[in-house]
């Protein structure tokens, strides 16, 4: 099993040096360093001399991808994109364009986005499971059949809808919480109720939905009618034989999203101002910070590969017919 | 002088190609199968009916021109105004045109914002002043609530009229049909026993005349759904949102299919190195944070559209190919998916006895993909087309919400959305915005979601003629 993470894990370097050349690619298409100064220095300040000085200070005065100038090797490690690109293997992030440090962004405002994350996903999931299996045991009744047009209704509804109520009711209306914004330590719980329970309540519809179709699947198999067959209640049947069972898809497809907790909730974030990955990353777009969109772009698809990863031991771990290559 | 949008070729493309499957389906009995199997599905029929409500709209919003500016010297060069209208701007031109000064409610005749008057006596007031446009036709506002109940139920009337007569001329032609008599197929319908649920598609369309029909006689004298903070009527906007939402739920799918079917083909079908090269793409495309990759792609757009306006002579056009370069990345985002799915589907027919027969007989590998393996894989193709509709309507709200989404000029739900959440924090508050955007979508959406649903139980093969599971297919999976 070393061998296969092993394995798998030099396999993500050349995915992560594709994903270095399309953010690159894409950032760099239509928008030259030179552009980059010229937004970032204002409209005033612009001169050829203070964008040259801008370039040269954040190492944006090389050529993009090939330098003819250069001898030998260096003429593919001497340009921008190796240049930026290279440290971020080793986590090694680097300044923003602003000159703030990026690593020491992300370890302040992690904690921000994960208060919000995982309460988002661990809720989520225990509410999800038990109206899946509530539906799941009341198959082919009318509330079986009403909790799918419900569930279908939820997903038809779009998340700013969700938030949008959320924030009216709760917050304008009755005025329980705080509309928005964030506070570090005890004091967190208060901003953070909100956003989590309009992220659980969006998720509903389509979480419930999908762990029913995993539940019924598992309700048609053999051992679930040899259980029946022994005389076993309804109720022990579901929740001891069919739930512990459909939990191996279940949890399997949840690990995946694990890691990417940590990169924060975009929308919601930005909705009810929390300071966290999310916003910072939306920020650094608006403002066109290539080091940050750079460096949560790889941060991203590097949790997105290690959650590839994982989903693949949780199946050896709760699945022993499964084996590895 | 006719405009053709980007956006605008590729709808029509979009249904010509719908036509010339339609046709082909009708004389392959395997490809009609299933699609009798959605048209027995009450949901299904049902709501088809509003996505063909939709649709009309959408499709009338899309041939669009520049309309001749009038001039008084005959011998003047023909010049075009600079506005794009489409055939539907003509249609409800009335609602595009009368624009108040600011926000009113639904069905309101005066403003909702307290404005100095003058009087004529040369008095001074703080009042809401009475609107431009709304309710003009009253003698005197105390008949609004009159004159708005007796236009509701003369909308009531003629909508049942309406019905009646499409509904007994669509009986007639069924029974035509059908080889019965007016009077038996009447019958069945109405108990419910045709196998096409005609029944439930009535009752639809009873439903949206009479919903539509008092609301559009309405809308000939007030605003129904109120104005917003610029006085333009929110029941037009909402319609205009229409054609955004189905492009962006449309195009993107048309856009990314044929990579997803060649590259997703070839790979199960070729393995080896070509099949490493495509996992390669995919997973990368994959792993970056679609948020942030549709982000990033769309803000560089804008810079480029900015710094080239020579390219653009209408702001329609520009706004246009933001439009259609937002359903390019979310193809890009979407593609993997279904690639992903092709090429495990390809995987298992290159096996199978028919394809090794193809090769044995020396076919070429690429007719060997476009003969025998992509009419295979259609179906799976299909039900992607149709489910990933809603999610893509509900990610453009989300995403021009984020002001990543479409041009701020154009007309869609998230714009809308984004518009109305400011004026939920005003006092009084302003929610008609909302509650109309709301509507639209939510109508759109779910009517998507069933009608998806649908197409995959009727395509799926893993769901037997009766709809219950196949035994076996369930085994194996």
């Amino acid at each position: 099993m070393g061998a296969y993470i092993l394995r798998r894990l030099l396999y993500a370097i050349p995915i992560l040096i594709g994903v270095n050349l399309f953010t690159f690619a894409l950032f760099f298409v239509v928008n030259t360093p030179d552009d980059m100064a010229r937004l970032a220095l204002g409209i005033k300040r612009v001169t050829p001399e203070a964008i040259e000085k801008w370039k040269a200070e954040r190492g944006y005065d090389k050529p993009l991808l090939y330098n003819d100038t250069a001898e030998g090797l260096d003429k593919l490690s001497d340009t921008i994109f190796f240049a930026k690109s290279a440290k971020l293997f080793v986590f090694d992030f680097g300044p923003a364009d602003d000159k703030r440090d990026i690593a020491h962004e992300i370890k302040t405002r992690m904690w921000p986005s994960l208060a919000l994350a995982i309460p988002v996903f661990a809720i989520g999931l225990a509410v999800n499971i038990t109206f899946a299996l509530l539906v799941a045991f009341f198959r082919a009744t009318y509330i079986d059949f009403w909790g799918v047009v419900l569930c279908v209704a939820m997903m038809s509804i779009s998340s700013l809808f969700y938030i949008i109520g959320g924030q009216y009711l709760i917050s304008s209306l009755w005025n329980l919480v705080p509309i928005s914004g964030y506070q570090a330590g005890v004091d967190a719980a208060k901003f953070v109720v909100l956003p989590v329970a309009v992220g659980v309540v969006s998720g509903i519809g389509s979480g419930t939905r999908w762990y029913r179709t995993i539940f019924l699947e598992e309700v048609g198999k053999d051992y679930v009618r040899t259980a029946r067959a022994k005389g076993l209640a309804e109720a022990t049947v579901m929740y001891r034989h069919v739930l512990k069972n459909a939990l191996i898809p279940i949890l399997t497809g949840a690990v995946v999203v694990i890691p990417a907790l940590f990169m924060g909730s975009l929308v919601m974030e930005s909705f009810f101002g929390i300071p966290g990955l999310g916003s910072y990353t939306i920020d650094a777009i608006q403002s066109q910070d290539f080091a940050v969109v750079r460096s949560m772009v790889f941060l991203g698809s590097f949790l997105y590969i290690v959650g590839l990863l994982l989903t693949d031991i949780s199946y050896t771990l709760v699945d022993p017919r499964v084996r590895f290559e | 002088m006719p405009v053709f949008l980007w956006t605008d070729k590729l709808i029509w493309v979009l249904v010509a190609v719908g036509a010339v499957y339609f046709w082909y389906a009708r004389r392959h009995e395997h490809l009609l199968l299933p699609w009798r199997r959605v048209t027995h599905s009450a949901a299904g029929m049902v709501s088809l009916v509003v996505l063909i409500g939709y649709g009309a709209v959408g499709l009338l919003d899309s041939i669009h021109f520049r309309p001749r500016i009038e001039s008084k010297d005959p011998s003047a060069p023909v010049a075009y105004s600079v506005e794009v209208l489409s055939l539907f701007d003509l249609l409800v031109l009335p609602l595009k045109v009368r624009t108040e000064r600011t926000y009113s409610a639904p069905l309101a005749t005066r403003a909702y914002v307290k404005e100095t008057i003058e009087l004529p006596d040369g008095k001074v007031v703080r009042e809401f002043p009475r609107l431009r446009y709304a309710g003009a036709h009253l003698k005197g506002e105390a008949e609004r609530t009159q004159d708005i109940f007796f236009t509701t139920v003369r909308g009531v009337a003629l909508g049942f009229i309406a019905w009646w007569a499409v509904v007994s001329l669509a009986t007639a032609w069924i029974a035509t049909r059908r080889d019965r008599t007016f009077g038996a197929m009447w019958t069945a319908i109405r108990r419910g026993e045709t196998e096409i649920p005609w029944l439930a598609v009535y009752l639809t369309v009873l439903a949206l005349v009479l919903i539509g029909l008092p609301v559009g006689l309405l809308a000939g004298e007030y605003h129904v759904f109120g104005t917003d903070q610029v006085g333009q009527d929110v029941l037009y906007q909402a319609l205009k949102s229409i054609r955004t939402a189905l492009v962006i739920g449309t195009i993107t799918t048309l856009v990314m299919m044929p990579f997803a079917v060649l590259l997703g083909t070839a790979a199960g079908y070729f393995k080896g190195w070509i099949d490493d090269v495509v996992q390669y793409v995919y997973t990368t495309i994959n792993s970056i944070p679609s948020v942030l990759l549709i982000a990033a792609a769309v803000l560089m757009v804008k810079v480029y559209i900015d710094t080239h306006p020579e390219l653009f002579p209408t702001a329609a056009q520009r706004a246009d190919l933001r439009l259609l370069f937002l359903c390019l990345i979310l193809g890009l985002t979407t593609w993997t998916g279904l690639a992903r799915l092709l090429r495990g589907e390809a995987l298992k027919l290159r096996e199978l006895e028919y394809i090794q027969a193809a090769q044995a007989f020396g076919v070429r590998h690429a007719r060997v993909i476009t003969r025998h393996i992509v009419p295979n894989v259609m179906h799976i193709v299909l039900i992607a087309l149709v489910m990933d509709f809603s999610a893509l309507v509900l990610a453009e709200a989300v995403l021009s919400y984020v002001g990543v989404g479409v041009d701020p000029s154009m007309n869609s739900f998230g714009t809308m959305i984004n518009g109305a959440r400011l004026e939920m924090a005003r006092e009084p508050m302003v929610w008609w915005t909302l509650a109309a955007a709301f509507i639209f979508m939510f109508l759109l959406v779910l009517a998507a979601n069933l009608f998806a649903d649908a197409v995959r139980d009727a395509f799926d093969p893993r769901v037997a003629v009766g709809g219950r599971p196949v035994a076996a297919a369930k085994d194996a999976a």
